[in-house]
């Protein structure tokens, strides 16, 4: 017997993994969610069918959503997380000692019992002390913050579904309010190669652009993501990302990551000339 | 009700066998089954234009309903607890005027509020009646009109006791009701008939602690917009009325002004919405209650803009509220309504229904989400972040009494001749001159022009409000009435 997980990366592309176990599926407030276990990738979830994380190439995401930021300002001690339910951005927030609070804003309740079972290997630091979790609607819990974050990540599904309001002007707007002076904004920031994903791409850029004076986009390369090439938004009313990179004081953490260096941190954010393109035209 | 029965729904199965039939059609409509215009059919999906049939045997006659549209009609009228009910498919104007045209012949008085929709006015130059308008109250904080208030309805009826009807909005646009009960009861102790324009009102009929509907209050008739907030679609609507009208007379004056060639997925669409309705309102409009509670919660949370609700309550004028109503005050933010309207569409990706001088509307329904609403409160609380700015200097908006000059119909057909709006004060308007939103006649055929009215029409423009009615596409001149 054969058992294939299959996503449609558009009407015409599709991308599979041959599943050995269906560990877990149910139906939350918000969306299907299912867990699967595969031989090449691990675990893996999928909200509404669509590949969230495998435990192969998290490292990749969570790396690189996090350590840039940290990296432009190591001083960072207060973050809002939204979105992550996997608990990876955590994970890797609370391997800094200084930073003092996390607050993780998951809208789906379900997601995170889900991690918390079937991938301890991104949920392990949820009950970190300084790690408190709200399940609400992140759109929501941000309009009540000001001056509040040294860093807000947004670490988000796709743009349709419980996704669609971080997307939108209104919630960067927000998150522009609830960002201390020197705040930084990074977001999960779609992929620029198909179609769909790239308008994505390019109306969140836009609306970004309008609020934040510093607005950098950086990549990486994630297999199991649509076309594998996949982008990070940087904004900030301070910190430019590649002038303010304090390598040294980074290098001292000495945090031993897989796929982050302070090489590739510069590197991120050099992008091909047809990303540079839609971004240009994201006027 | 009899919800066993309510489960049918006869025109909507009319057309499943009629699809699976696998009919050949040799009659109208030309697209044939969508055959015949693959961009439309490609657009719109064949399932839908299979079923963009025309009237025949098994799928009855709206104009002369004997099968599936008769049984669905009284279906109709045993959900909302009406005598009868007709399908509408030209929209709740034809439903408005037919109620107007089956009870008021030419020079026959009516009773109507002032904030009375267009439609109403309409009939009037269709039958010639003369309107008598009562002054619905005003909020002066919010600059809304409110509902009649008894005492005034009280003064009206017994100056023209001869007038045959009263007209009645339940709810207001801003979904404000006026004692329904106790003009009913006044109206029919005069020998008048009682009209009730439930545009914005299908939910009463099906939702918990909602405000009285017309055929509860023992009403004559009453025009229902279902595809308001009843979820069918756009222009179907119904009209119900009780034993006191003659059916037979209603369906010919319809007749007058209905199309022969009824849509049927408007139909299906009616019918369909009222099975809904009829089966499950109950927790719908609880839970469209819940969203539109928690929306204003959230907005007054704000601070700065005022969602009004049920504290405004009265006893007279402002007898109930429709709480599915999202109603924003937006003044003390410094932002005409109309702004905010424009900024939240413009820069937000935000449609909503309407903004006034002093006020925004969003409709909450059978279709809305948590999740969208969240957006609607973020954007406000940004809006207000970005561009509140100092309320002074905002205009006073008051209500305007209109003085009726001549039937709208006679001014309506008069000769006329062009002046610049300026200098037409002292002059009788020969058209309607409305303001969008929130479509509330400024003038209407046959009122005199007074130099309040030009100064408010010249404000609207400035703050931009849509205005139209006048042949004047710019709304500089206004044909008046030759003297």
């Amino acid at each position: 017997m054969e058992l294939w997980y299959t996503e449609q990366h558009t009407g015409n592309v599709r991308f599979s993994i041959r599943v050995d176990e269906h560990l877990f599926t149910g139906q939350s407030e918000f969306q299907r969610i299912d867990v699967f276990k595969a031989k090449e990738f691990g675990t893996f979830l999928t909200l509404d069918g669509l590949m969230m994380v495998t435990e192969k190439d998290e490292f990749i995401y969570h790396d690189m959503i996090v350590h840039v930021p940290m990296a432009t300002n190591p001083s960072v001690k207060n973050v809002l997380v939204i979105g992550a339910g996997d608990g990876g951005t955590v994970r890797e927030l609370t391997r800094y000692a200084t930073v003092e609070k996390i607050d993780m804003v998951e809208i789906d309740k379900m997601v995170v019992e889900v991690c918390r079972k079937y991938l301890p290997q991104t949920a392990c630091k949820l009950d970190d002390p300084r790690v408190r979790i709200y399940y609400e609607d992140g759109l929501k819990f941000v309009r009540s913050k000001e001056n509040t974050y040294d860093l807000i990540i947004v670490d988000s599904t796709d743009p349709f579904g419980p996704g669609e309001g971080l997307f939108t002007r209104e919630f960067y707007g927000n998150c522009y309010k609830a960002l201390k002076e020197d705040g930084i904004l990074v977001n999960q920031h779609e992929s620029p190669y198909y179609e769909s994903y790239a308008q994505a791409m390019q109306r969140a850029h836009k609306r970004i652009k309008e609020f934040f004076p510093i607005c950098k986009v950086y990549q990486a390369h994630i297999p199991t993501y649509p076309s594998g090439h996949w982008l990070f938004g940087f904004a900030s009313k301070k910190y430019d990302p590649l002038r303010d990179l304090d390598e040294q004081a980074w290098n001292e953490l000495d945090l031993r990551t897989k796929y982050y260096n302070t090489d590739i941190h510069k590197g991120s954010f050099a992008l091909p000339n047809y990303v540079r393109a839609l971004l240009e035209g994201a006027l | 009700m009899n919800p066993l029965r309510q489960q049918k729904a006869p025109i909507y199965e009319a057309l499943l066998k009629y699809k699976a039939g696998r009919i050949v059609p040799f009659d109208v409509p030309g697209h044939k089954q969508g055959r015949g215009s693959p961009e439309l059919r490609e657009f719109l999906g064949e399932k839908c234009l299979a079923v963009d049939v025309n009237s025949m045997r098994p799928l009855d006659n709206l104009g002369h309903p004997v099968s599936v549209i008769k049984e669905a009609e009284e279906l109709l009228a045993d959900a909302f607890g009406a005598d009868h009910g007709f399908f509408i498919v030209n929209g709740t104007t034809q439903a408005v005027q037919t109620m107007i045209l089956s009870v008021c012949k030419k020079g026959d008085k009516i009773i109507m509020p002032r904030n009375v929709h267009k439609s109403a006015l309409n009939a009037l130059i269709l039958c010639g009646a003369i309107p008598v308008y009562v002054n619905p109250g005003i909020n002066k904080k919010l600059g809304i009109p409110l509902g009649m208030s008894i005492r005034d309805v009280e003064k009206t009826i017994k100056d023209h006791p001869e007038a045959k009807a009263i007209f009645v909005n339940n709810p207001t646009y801003y979904g404000v009701c006026s004692d329904l009960q106790a003009i009913t009861e006044l109206a029919h102790r005069h020998n008048m008939y009682v009209l009730v324009d439930e545009a914005h009102g299908t939910h009463f009929y099906f939702g918990e602690n909602m405000p009285l509907n017309a055929m509860q209050a023992g009403a004559d008739m009453a025009a229902v917009s279902m595809h308001k907030t009843g979820g069918s679609l756009t222009q179907s609507s119904l009209l119900l009325i009780n034993k006191s009208v003659q059916k037979g007379y209603v369906r010919q004056i319809l007749n007058l002004t209905q199309t022969t060639s009824a849509s049927y997925l408007l139909l299906a669409s009616l019918d369909i919405a009222r099975r809904n309705l009829a089966l499950d309102g109950k927790n719908i409009f609880a839970k469209v209650t819940a969203l539109a509670a928690y929306a204003r919660e959230e907005i007054n949370k704000i601070g700065g803009y005022y969602a009004f609700g049920r504290e405004l309550i009265n006893g007279d004028s402002f007898f109930d509220f429709d709480s599915t109503k999202l109603s924003v005050h937006t003044r003390e933010i410094g932002l005409a309504g109309i702004e905010v309207y424009d900024i939240l569409r413009d820069d937000y990706d935000i449609q909503i229904e309407f903004g006034d001088i002093g006020n925004i509307l969003a409709i909450i329904s059978v279709g809305d989400r948590a999740l969208t609403l969240e957006r609607l409160v973020s954007s406000l609380s940004e809006i207000k972040r970005l561009y509140m700015r100092d309320k002074t200097g905002m205009f006073e908006h008051e209500y305007i009494n209109p003085q009726v000059a001549m039937p709208p119909q006679q001014a309506f057909y008069a000769e006329k001749h062009i002046v610049p709006i300026k200098d037409s004060a002292g002059c009788i308007s020969g058209e309607y001159v409305m303001a969008y939103p929130p479509g509330i006649p400024v003038l209407a055929p046959g009122e005199c022009i007074t130099e309040e009215i030009i100064e408010y029409i010249y404000y609207a423009k400035e703050k931009g409000c849509f205005l139209t009615g006048t042949e004047d596409m710019a709304i500089e001149n206004i044909k008046v009435v030759e003297k």
